[in-house]
């Protein structure tokens, strides 16, 4: 991966997925396939944070899957800085709804983690993994174990383990959705004031409106399964490293009520 | 570091931080409780003491206390029962390690291959439920009377449930945590010694010290059967001569002997496990 020509890691999009389809064998004896995702095409620009919206079970997570090289597409390619995906890459960091911190580790060593496949020696690590603790204002707790944080101080660990390997890509799968409401704006504002400053490229995947709307340059809407986008939204508002300031924008409010809208949830009610 | 613990304290969730959270204060639970277990068993002795002989049970019977004790000197001169408990001691710790070994290396290797597993787990659970005491004299016809039938016998106790608590981590290990590590670009190896065996722990020290209680039956069935030396063969000699003292003095060194070996290994436990937050009871 890093032998690539830079003209093209720098003129091709950060991320690109054509026509991409991804179909699991059915469970049971019918053998049906069911597909998760159909003939996805997006493209993500370089330094761009874009949100993935969609009803629950739409493949949302499949697409972080498939970007961070853990799953292969059954037809498509994707692209990441112009080659395509064939196994996990260097270039990516992923978070989950969970922290993943590993128990038994202090949470230096813990941001560690993913350092220790690149070839650094043990003070480059060391040094880098403060870097990150520091920026995500955790240098106090380094020598803490998990079990000694809260669940926000938590998730910011594992940011700051993401932003350790220096990613050209970060994905997100519902970072915050298994904070109270509180943890929840303070880590937002935290996690978009981190990424504006490093200005790596994110794709945000989420069920929660308000937070696509605050954090995000474009919104993609995806439909039931099999996921299709159905709309690309330009958010266009400022204040991207503060998603409380913009959340108060009148434009803020209107644009969530058109997503609200574009996902028929008011039809859902319903049923 | 500047941190002070008072900020660390305030970010701990509720009743993390300390034993406090149970209703008596800590210097009276500490007092308290040991002082009413010491009482309870100071009570049992007195009876036992007096009462037999007053309802007019034969000490061959049941020996009162401080004829166990009598007995216990005796068998310190006479018996050379420092020998007998180091026999004991030594094939209970080395059965207990090959056992624990063997025991997690197979459970790591069927862990790690679920096609082999699959193949073996009928014989595995077969083999588990099978007393594998009742192998002892098949062991003593094979290797004749000597320290190794005891050897293989506490070795087969003590591998199964190591066997079965490793297999059992293996496979519950976060898929997630496995992800992140294949993410990261780490290799079958990395994975197996940063994420499977780290996770698998507390499942390994929990087999373990269940291993560590078996291991004296292992030995004590052993030494019953087919012994010359050892506590195990001290109860059959005693029974033989009608010395039920003797047998009580064997079975409660026996029972010394599997409090101190679980008893270290939940020590290192603790140790091992230190970034697990204590219970609240």
């Amino acid at each position: 991966m890093n032998t690539l020509p830079l003209a093209m890691l720098t003129a091709a999009p950060a991320l690109e997925l054509s026509h991409v389809t991804r179909r699991f064998a059915g469970r049971g004896r019918g053998h049906a396939l069911f597909t998760a995702i159909e003939k996805l095409s997006f493209t993500v620009a370089r330094g761009e944070f874009v949100s993935v919206v969609g009803p629950s079970g739409c493949g949302k997570s499949t697409i972080l899957n498939l970007v961070a090289g853990l799953d292969q597409p059954s037809e498509g390619v994707v692209h990441l800085g112009g080659a395509p995906v064939l196994g996990p890459s260097q270039h990516v960091g992923f978070m989950l709804q969970k922290d993943l911190l590993l128990p038994w580790r202090t949470i230096l060593h813990n941001v560690e983690f993913g350092l220790e496949t690149r070839g650094l020696s043990a003070t480059a690590r060391r040094e880098r993994a403060l870097r990150e603790l520091k920026r995500c204002r955790l240098l106090e707790l380094a020598e803490r174990y998990p079990y000694q944080l809260s669940g926000g101080q938590r998730q910011r660990a594992a940011l700051a383990r993401t932003l350790a390997i220096e990613p050209e890509m970060v994905l997100l799968d519902e970072p915050f959705s298994a904070l109270d409401a509180q943890t929840k704006l303070v880590l937002q504002r935290s996690f978009a004031d981190t990424i504006a400053t490093t200005g790596v490229t994110t794709l945000l995947i989420t069920h929660d409106l308000s937070e696509a709307v605050a954090m995000s340059d474009r919104i993609l809407v995806m439909s039931e399964r099999p996921g299709r986008i159905v709309e690309n939204i330009d958010v266009g508002l400022p204040h991207r490293d503060n998603p409380l300031a913009r959340q108060s924008l009148p434009r803020a409010r209107a644009l969530m009520a058109h997503l609200f809208d574009a996902l028929h949830l008011e039809e859902r009610l319903d049923g | 570091m500047p941190s002070s613990a008072d900020e660390l304290t305030a970010s701990l969730p509720r009743g993390m931080d300390g034993p406090s959270s149970a209703s008596l204060p800590g210097w009276l639970q500490a007092v308290v409780l040991p002082g009413a277990s010491l009482l309870v068993a100071f009570i049992a002795l007195v009876i036992w003491q007096y009462l037999p002989p007053a309802l007019g049970v034969p000490k061959y019977i049941i020996p009162v206390p401080s004829a166990l004790v009598e007995e216990m000197v005796r068998m310190w001169s006479q018996e050379n029962l420092l020998m007998h408990i180091g026999s004991t001691t030594t094939m209970a710790v080395i059965g207990f390690a090959l056992g624990g070994l063997f025991g997690a290396v197979f459970g790591y290797l069927l862990g790690l291959s679920p096609l082999w597993e699959r193949i073996l787990s009928p014989y595995i659970l077969a083999l588990q439920i099978a007393p594998k005491v009742a192998f002892a004299p098949l062991f003593i016809m094979w290797f004749g009377y000597n320290a190794i039938p005891k050897l293989i016998v506490t070795v087969l106790v003590v591998f199964f449930p190591i066997l079965v608590n490793v297999l059992q981590s293996m496979r519950t290990v976060d898929r997630d945590l496995v992800n992140l590590a294949r993410a990261y670009s780490m290799n079958g190896s990395q994975i197996f010694w940063k994420v499977r065996f780290p996770s698998s722990v507390p499942n390994l020290m929990a087999g373990l010290r269940i291993g560590a209680t078996l291991a004296v039956i292992g030995v004590t069935v052993g030494e019953l059967v087919g012994g010359e030396v050892g506590l195990g063969y001290l109860i059959t000699f005693g029974e033989g001569q009608a010395n039920t003292a003797m047998v009580f003095d064997a079975i409660f060194l026996l029972t010394l002997i599997g409090i101190v070996m679980y008893w270290l290994v939940a020590f290192i436990e603790t140790r091992a496990l230190h970034y697990i937050p204590k219970a609240h009871v």
